[in-house]
């Protein structure tokens, strides 16, 4: 396991270095007038941007660019996000609570309601859980998350006004900012329980509902079909047959003996799961306007404002690459058929 | 020709080619007998010859007596799957005889759209689904809108497994340092969400429907690269490769000749999936502002501009469900379409996962 796990992380500065070619090479296709303009403070130094070409080193040749652009990521310098008004490594640490805090609670009842929903799907073959299930997944898997969530948006905010958009209501927002409430976390759910505050806690929920239901159902549908099938072929093997010959309980068959093994192929799935939930959120934040990463992300984009589209995507892609590789190391753990071979 | 003859003869019962023959009839008798229909057809003849070209096509594909069409329609998901998609080409190839364009449009693609007025027009005679925001045309951007999503699809899957194709090549016939370089490569590109990746390349390329098509062509050709590349790392092994180098064939000639063509089905139920993820890509990229040009015909788009009525006004909060409805639900089928034929040519190629999912 050692040296599965050991080249993992050898691996990982590679990627890392090649990430940073990849977002610098994508810079390059913008004209160094262009990123020259990121430059300008006041409508009269518009005159004098071949001299702010200079002053920044934008016509030397492109290793050098490269090597400055590198030096000032090591200094946490990712220049200043027009979108978000500060810099882009302070707008990373505003935003991304807010995304994290949304992936939790979308990732928890995806993996246990998924888990759940696939294990009685396999146990009840050909039953009902297992045809609800299956046009369940089949159904969801076409839509479009974004369309999903203005459906959701049309029910359940403007019909029924049960999830407001943004991330807490406007007395609930000062509330939080005045010195009455602690920060600990930043995760606003926890921080209101810490605090005491029920109702900041209700309010939250109540924004963090919509964008997480947008992307519950489309993440689980995958999830309950690939716990099934894994599940069904455990189901068939030895040992499962010798725990029932014994004796013991349906219940701890299925729950003891052999989930624990079906599981298996649901972290490898997790992880890509985590994976999609990233770009997800991008459309999910937009649509509720979630003050998260992936909305101020998509603005960015639109709005040309390239030190923020790269921070962002350099933080995107590093909670990618971790993801994966926490996967990998548990998979390893779990597995020994891989740390093996 | 009269080898689809002798084919349909030979596997199709009389009575099906009796019921094709006369709904065929009819309905040429029909586009003769009304005028307008007629004007239509007579207008755009090169899109209706097509169109009864891929209609020959598609009878004589689907009476081939093959293995492959029996296990086809023997699954009623795959002929969902098969008749989705089969609709969906037929409106795209028939777009200017379905909703034609107004006359002396410089592009047949820009959706008409009456006067400015805002808000969006529920349903009425001439505008079968009615007007999104400002008075653009549903009916008109959706059936034009086929022809875009198919354009972008065929553009992309083009483009990236040529790219993949290429590069997995490479990495799987020579392997080694070839193959550690490649896939290398192809880590930097997996290591971002596809969605943001595509994101970021769009922005620094500059909003349009070109520039989403190769931004997302070159988030999805690692993938392929990959499939291929674990397919040739098998098909290398076989004797036949051995064979046709003791033949005194050229790396370039066994690669192309003798590797590939055996490789390369897998990557091809994976393209299948993917044509309607493009799409979905695609639209979501319109959808955040990035794709095509205000006004262009192209679905994301349509439901970007129906965010503005998303909420319609107090006390009716449905009022405007058809901005978002409609357009949806053509990315919804054409997603789901390309996802069950995908199953189908899975479970028919793929015997190993027959009966997994």
């Amino acid at each position: 396991m050692g040296a599965y796990v050991a080249r993992r992380f050898l691996l990982l500065p590679l990627v890392a270095v090649g990430v940073t070619v990849l977002i610098f090479a994508l810079l390059q296709l913008v004209s160094p007038q262009q990123r020259a303009a990121l430059f300008v403070t006041d409508v009269k130094q518009l005159g004098a941007l071949d001299s702010i070409i200079r002053k920044y080193g934008l016509d030397k040749p492109v290793y050098v660019q490269y090597g400055m652009w590198l030096q000032q990521l090591a200094h946490g310098d990712l220049g200043w996000s027009q979108t978000a008004r500060m810099p882009t490594s302070q707008a990373i640490a505003a935003f991304f609570p807010a995304t994290l805090e949304l992936t939790l609670y979308i990732f928890v009842p995806v993996l246990l309601i998924g888990v759940w929903l696939g294990t009685q799907a396999a146990v009840h073959k050909n039953q009902f859980v297992d045809h609800f299930s299956r046009l369940f997944a089949i159904s969801l898997r076409g839509m479009p998350q974004f369309v999903w969530g203005l459906i959701l948006l049309m029910v359940f905010y403007g019909w029924l006004n049960w999830f407001p958009p943004g991330r807490l209501s406007l007395d609930a927002d000062l509330f939080t900012k005045s010195p009455e409430f602690h920060s600990y976390t930043h995760l606003l759910t926890i921080d209101a329980l810490l605090n005491g505050q029920g109702w900041i806690f209700v309010d939250a929920v109540k924004h963090i509902a919509g964008p997480a239901l947008t992307l519950v159902l489309v993440e689980m549908a995958l999830l309950v079909r690939i716990t099934r099938s894994s599940m069904l072929e455990v189901l068939r093997q030895d040992y499962v047959r010798t725990a029932r010959a014994k004796g013991l309980a349906e219940r701890v068959v299925i729950n003891l003996h052999a989930r624990r093994n079906a599981l298996i192929p649901v972290i490898t799935l997790s992880s890509l799961l985590f994976v999609g939930l990233l770009g997800g959120v991008v459309l999910a934040e937009t649509i509720f306007n979630f003050p998260g990463i992936g909305k101020w992300g998509a603005e960015a984009a639109v709005q040309l404002d390239i030190p923020g589209v790269t921070g962002f995507a350099m933080f995107v892609a590093a909670l990618t690459v971790l993801g994966n590789l926490a996967a990998d190391v548990l998979y390893a753990a779990i597995d020994p058929r891989i740390r093996l071979g | 020709m009269s080898v689809i003859r002798a084919t349909i003869g030979r596997t199709t019962p009389l009575h099906t080619l009796r019921i094709t023959g006369s709904v065929l009839v009819a309905l040429a008798v029909l586009t003769t007998a009304v005028p307008p229909l007629r004007l239509r057809v007579v207008r755009h003849p090169l899109d209706v010859g097509v169109f009864v070209l891929m209609v020959a096509a598609v009878l004589a594909f689907w009476a081939l007596p093959s293995d492959f069409t029996r296990r086809l329609k023997r699954n009623p998901l795959s002929i969902a799957g098969f008749s989705i998609i089969f609709t969906f080409i037929a409106v795209a190839i028939l777009a200017p005889v379905l909703a034609p364009p107004l006359p002396n449009t410089r592009d047949p693609y820009l959706i008409p759209h009456e006067g400015f007025l805002p808000d969006p027009t529920p349903p009425k005679a001439g505008h079968p689904l009615g007007l999104t925001g400002n008075q653009y045309d549903l009916y008109y951007g959706i059936v034009w809108g086929t022809r875009t999503a198919f354009r972008v699809a065929v553009a992309v899957e083009v483009i990236s497994i040529l790219i993949g194709v290429v590069m997995g090549s490479i990495a799987g016939y020579y392997g080694r340092r070839l193959d550690e370089i490649v896939m290398r490569i192809t880590d930097v590109f997996l290591a971002f969400p596809g969605l943001v990746l595509a994101v970021v390349i769009t922005a620094v390329l500059g909003k349009g429907l070109d520039k989403v098509m190769i931004a997302i062509a070159i988030v999805g050709w690692p993938a392929y690269a990959r499939y291929l590349r674990g397919d040739i790392l098998s098909v290398k092994q076989r004797d036949f490769v051995e064979a046709a180098r003791a033949a005194g064939a050229g790396d370039l000639r066994i690669i192309t000749r003798h590797v590939i063509p055996n490789a390369i089905y897998p990557l091809l139920v994976v393209a299948a999936f993917d044509m309607g993820i493009i799409v979905l890509v695609a639209a979501a990229l319109s959808f955040l502002g990035l794709g095509a040009e205000v006004g262009y015909a192209d679905w994301g788009q349509l439901i970007n501009m129906s965010r503005s009525w998303i909420l319609g006004v107090p006390g009716r909060p449905f009022i405007y469900w058809f901005t978002v409805v409609f357009p949806g639900a053509a990315i919804f089928l054409f997603v789901l379409g390309w996802n069950l034929l995908g199953d189908a040519f899975r479970d028919i190629l793929d015997p190993r996962l027959r009966g997994s999912q």
